[in-house]
């Protein structure tokens, strides 16, 4: 699969209808997530209604993380097999997964007002989330810094690969440091601690993050490549 | 070799002042900030010096390998037969005694100035030569990965800061007396692992730089 898209010319083929294709994807979960996470499931017992802000938080920290490994596997192959597209991939998904992280940071705070009494707090968890925001803005900002796009990209990928290091301390912050942020309640071992009534809409939202992801990511690069192929043609034509 | 001519260069052009200077003009604004009461320097003083001594540390990487990429050198280096990451190891390694241990040892004043208890002080410049370790290693791959970039200074800043966190985090837990022993050795631990995977990371940042 992923060999037979490497080639620029099928992949244009496979996004022309793959992008829409997750972009309707994406409304429809949203249309049926939304509301079903805001006013159709039940209030928690002890957060109230403030537990529908979790489904989106959750949502956006899962994929902000999931977009930088992502992107750590994109750089692997840009750099060990030189592959454009990969180099491309990793670029575009970039910016989705900064503001996925924005996301998560922002309604973290405004669930934390209400329930734990703070905007903020600097626990392993918070703390470690931001981090992964600083890594993406610095990724986006090394990016645009080097003028050579393909030396860009070989550099920012070496910058994402060490900045994956920072992915496990995020899943781990909650054991190794168990100050405010609770402990994770679904992938857990002994099982899921969180009530089916509410895993149905969480992971309707997850699933509408993820085509949201997607047709984003191929949106863009979709652009990039069409931007590529302008900068090309007038390179040829002020050869001419 | 490298590191005796990156030592030389470092020592012999004021390289080693400058960084210096600015650590001890940082640390005497943090009671001007915070006004000169004791209780509150005790507690929040000793942690400041690290700030200080990260971003003392931070102004020294901007120009690390780009006088080596302008002049050439280092394409001359990468085509003498000595593995690059070793000549990288070794300009961290020279940057640590140019720049890393005195200001850990500048700590020193610093932390008494802020009003740590003098008894700490052996602790304090121990964990702050860890922590330049550990910033130099991190700090090599931002300075490599920035090299080409003209006025690339807060770009570094950008990339290399949220990797200071665990260093900061142990380093300030000496500085404040918790839980020395654990902190001071993962302190070691930060500092070996920068120094061990930076090198490599910085040394392929390089060799595309020099494309």
């Amino acid at each position: 699969m992923l060999s037979y898209l490497a080639n620029p010319q099928r992949f244009m083929g496979f996004s022309a209808w793959a992008a829409p294709l997750f972009a309707v994807l994406a409304f429809v979960l949203f249309a049926v997530g939304l509301p079903w996470a805001l006013f159709y499931s039940p209030a928690d017992y002890q957060q109230g209604e403030t537990v529908r802000i979790m489904y989106v938080h959750v949502p956006a920290a899962w994929w902000a993380m999931g977009v930088y490994a992502f992107m750590g596997g994109a750089s692997f192959v840009g750099l060990v097999w030189r592959h454009v597209l990969a180099d491309i991939a990793a670029r575009a998904a970039a910016p989705v997964g900064a503001v996925f992280a924005g996301v998560c940071l922002v309604t973290g705070s405004l669930w934390g007002a209400p329930t734990w009494g703070t905007w903020w707090e600097w626990d392993g968890r918070l703390t470690s989330m931001l981090a992964l925001f600083i890594i993406y803005l610095g990724y986006l900002a090394l990016w645009s810094a080097v003028e050579d796009e393909e030396k860009a990209a070989r550099l920012a990928a070496i910058l994402c690969l060490v900045g994956l290091i920072n992915l496990p301390i995020i899943k781990f912050s909650v054991d190794w440091w168990s100050t405010l942020h609770q402990p994770a309640s679904i992938m857990r071992s002994g099982g899921s601690a969180i009530d089916p009534s509410m895993m149905g809409p969480l992971l309707t939202m997850a699933g509408a993050f993820l085509a949201l992801f997607g047709a984003l990511t191929l949106y863009n690069m979709r652009a990039a490549i069409f931007r590529r192929r302008v900068e090309a043609a007038e390179l040829r034509g002020a050869g001419a | 070799m490298t590191f005796r001519r990156d030592l030389a260069l470092m020592w012999g052009g004021g390289g080693v002042l400058a960084p210096l200077g600015f650590f001890l003009g940082a640390t005497m604004l943090v009671p001007l900030a915070m006004g000169p009461e004791r209780a509150l320097l005790q507690s929040a003083g000793p942690p400041l010096v690290w700030i200080a001594a990260a971003l003392a540390v931070l102004a020294t990487l901007e120009r690390l390998f780009q006088a080596d990429l302008e002049d050439g050198s280092l394409e001359q280096t990468l085509l003498s037969r000595a593995p690059l990451e070793a000549l990288v190891l070794a300009k961290g390694l020279a940057l640590w005694c140019a720049v890393g241990l005195p200001l850990a040892l500048a700590g020193a004043p610093a932390a008494i100035a802020l009003q740590a208890p003098v008894e700490r002080i052996g602790v304090i410049v121990v964990s702050l030569g860890l922590g330049m370790a550990a910033f130099i290693g991190v700090g090599l791959v931002g300075a490599a990965v920035t090299a080409g970039v003209k006025r690339g200074g807060v770009l570094i800043a950008l990339i290399v800061l949220p990797f200071f966190a665990p260093p900061i985090i142990f380093g300030s837990a000496v500085a404040a007396g918790e839980q020395v022993g654990a902190a001071l050795a993962i302190l070691t631990g930060c500092a070996l692992a920068a120094l061990a995977l930076g090198p490599i990371a910085a040394a392929a940042a390089l060799r595309l730089q020099a494309e």
